[in-house]
């Protein structure tokens, strides 16, 4: 889940993205981890996370292999969160994304009286996350900062396009696709939520914030 | 990855959706193909379109009548309409790269998923980061680039020089020859993969000399090179690291914040 470290944007485009993840230490505490990993799954979904994931089977947004033509007019929300968490079936990484600090620090609140024994990490601005956790009664053990990107940065493109595209930190979301997905929404060929939800089925953690694309989107159409 | 010429309409949509741009259509054939060299075998073309599985006779039929009255069958962005992607076997060297790219496929050598490295995510089980020391995550190719081991094998050898000792459960740390030299071993090293992360850990005091080091090196190599740093808080949930990259003139804000919950399994001895 380094997947979800080194997210491009300023500060104050970040207060909407706070991802939580769950791991256990391979050959340590993973034995038996699985049912913990759903326990984590069914917990966050009480507070309404704006995505799922499973490292090893996707996230909740996922490409469908048998669409019919009808697709190109009426394809449905395909989601489906229940066999998501049924399907968890060996030790993993599970992940929760929340775009606002209230449910983030009612799951935390929840995820300490559940004790787990797992890791729970909050990838998010290091500031915030410190204080919500703090609220939520937990001292933070460790931190990972993001120092951003060295190199050849002319290989990067423009900022809207980079923050869309490392919203899945695998790199599965190509900076083309997220370019293809900004021009659309500006000649309003789709919407940003359905934009969204096109980039949202390459993530395969489900990691990928559909509120702050969607925020994304809409400011480029409206520059 | 390769694109079945039989069933591929042309239709263009998986050319955007490759991270690498491997994928382009062959104006002498019309159909779409993957260029062996570029491709990463990230599977993002395979797994991330979906499929409609029409018959490409017809959809060709559909696109040339249109064509002449220069309307465009348009399919939704995220569909591959006559399933054209095919997975081909791999192997070495080439398996090296879907090892790198697919976050699907678990690391053989650490057996985890994505880029197959625990870092401090588990450091409250492990314990590998203390206070006083810091552990570095070096990412190639991120975000969306690309690597070649011959680019990541410079920076290795750059750090190796420096003294520092690379993590040994970390699947780039298997592929180097030899640890001291942080030399990457010679038949893997034209493979490209979409990314790959170097774990090191230093004592505090030589932060600012390895970040210096890494970033100097990352100037002479041809793609992106992401940094992390961490740390083990004190029993206040405060962190050192943070003076020290201050004071390098380093800017953060975001990160991951382990918070302690995980814990080992109790042992149970028999008497």
């Amino acid at each position: 889940m380094t997947n979800t470290l080194h997210r491009y944007g300023a500060p104050q485009t970040l207060a909407d993205d706070y991802i939580v993840f769950a791991m256990a230490a391979r050959g340590v505490n993973d034995e038996g981890s699985v049912e913990k990993f759903r326990t984590f799954l069914e917990i966050a979904r009480r507070h309404r996370p704006v995505n799922l994931g499973d490292a090893t089977q996707g996230g909740v947004y996922r490409a469908s292999k048998k669409l019919n033509p009808l697709a190109h007019w009426f394809r449905r929300d395909e989601r489906d969160p229940d066999s998501l968490v049924r399907n968890v079936n060996q030790p993993t990484v599970v992940s929760a994304v929340f775009d606002n600090p209230e449910s983030l620090e009612g799951f935390l609140g929840d995820i300490r009286e559940a004790d787990l024994g797992l890791s729970i990490n909050i990838s998010a601005l290091t500031d915030r996350a410190d204080e919500i956790a703090r609220r939520a009664g937990i001292t933070r053990h460790s931190v990972e900062y993001s120092l951003g990107f060295f190199g050849a940065l002319d290989k990067l493109p423009d900022r809207a396009t980079l923050t869309l595209a490392t919203m899945c930190g695998h790199g599965m979301i190509s900076f083309n696709f997220a370019k293809k997905m900004i021009d659309w929404v500006k000649e309003g060929r789709r919407t940003p939520e359905s934009a969204s939800t096109y980039m949202a089925r390459f993530c395969t953690c489900g990691i990928f914030n559909t509120t702050r694309s969607c925020r994304v989107l809409r400011d480029c159409a409206n520059r | 990855m390769k694109i079945s010429t039989d069933r591929c309409v042309a239709c263009g949509n998986c050319i955007p959706v490759c991270p690498v741009g491997a994928i382009d259509i062959d104006p002498s054939i019309r159909r779409a193909v993957v260029d062996q060299e570029r491709c990463v075998e990230c599977f993002t073309c395979y797994r991330g379109l979906s499929t409609e599985h029409l018959n490409p006779t017809l959809v060709r039929t559909i696109r040339t009548v249109l064509g002449w009255v220069r309307v465009r069958f348009d399919p939704e962005p995220d569909v591959c309409p006559t399933a054209a992607i095919e997975p081909q076997e791999l192997s070495w060297p080439r398996i090296v790269r879907r090892a790198f790219s697919d976050p699907l496929v678990p690391h053989e050598s650490t057996g985890i998923h994505g880029r197959g490295t625990e870092e401090v995510k588990t450091n409250d089980v492990t314990h590998r980061v203390a206070e006083g020391e810091a552990g570095f995550t070096i990412e190639f190719g991120r975000p969306t680039v690309s690597a070649s081991f011959r680019d990541i094998s410079a920076l290795t050898e750059a750090l190796a020089g420096a003294g520092v000792e690379f993590e040994a459960n970390n699947p780039v740390t298997h592929l180097m020859t030899d640890k001291k030299t942080g030399r990457i071993r010679e038949d893997v090293l034209d493979e490209r993969v979409l990314s790959a992360i170097v774990e090191i850990k230093t004592t505090m005091d030589r932060v600012p000399e390895i970040l210096e080091t890494a970033t100097e090196a990352a100037k002479k190599i041809d793609t992106i090179v992401s940094i992390g740093v961490s740390t083990r808080c004190d029993d206040e949930g405060r962190s050192a690291l943070e003076d020290v990259l201050h004071d390098e003139g380093f800017a953060f804000w975001r990160g991951k914040t382990n918070l302690g919950l995980g814990r080992r399994p109790q042992v149970t001895r028999a008497t």
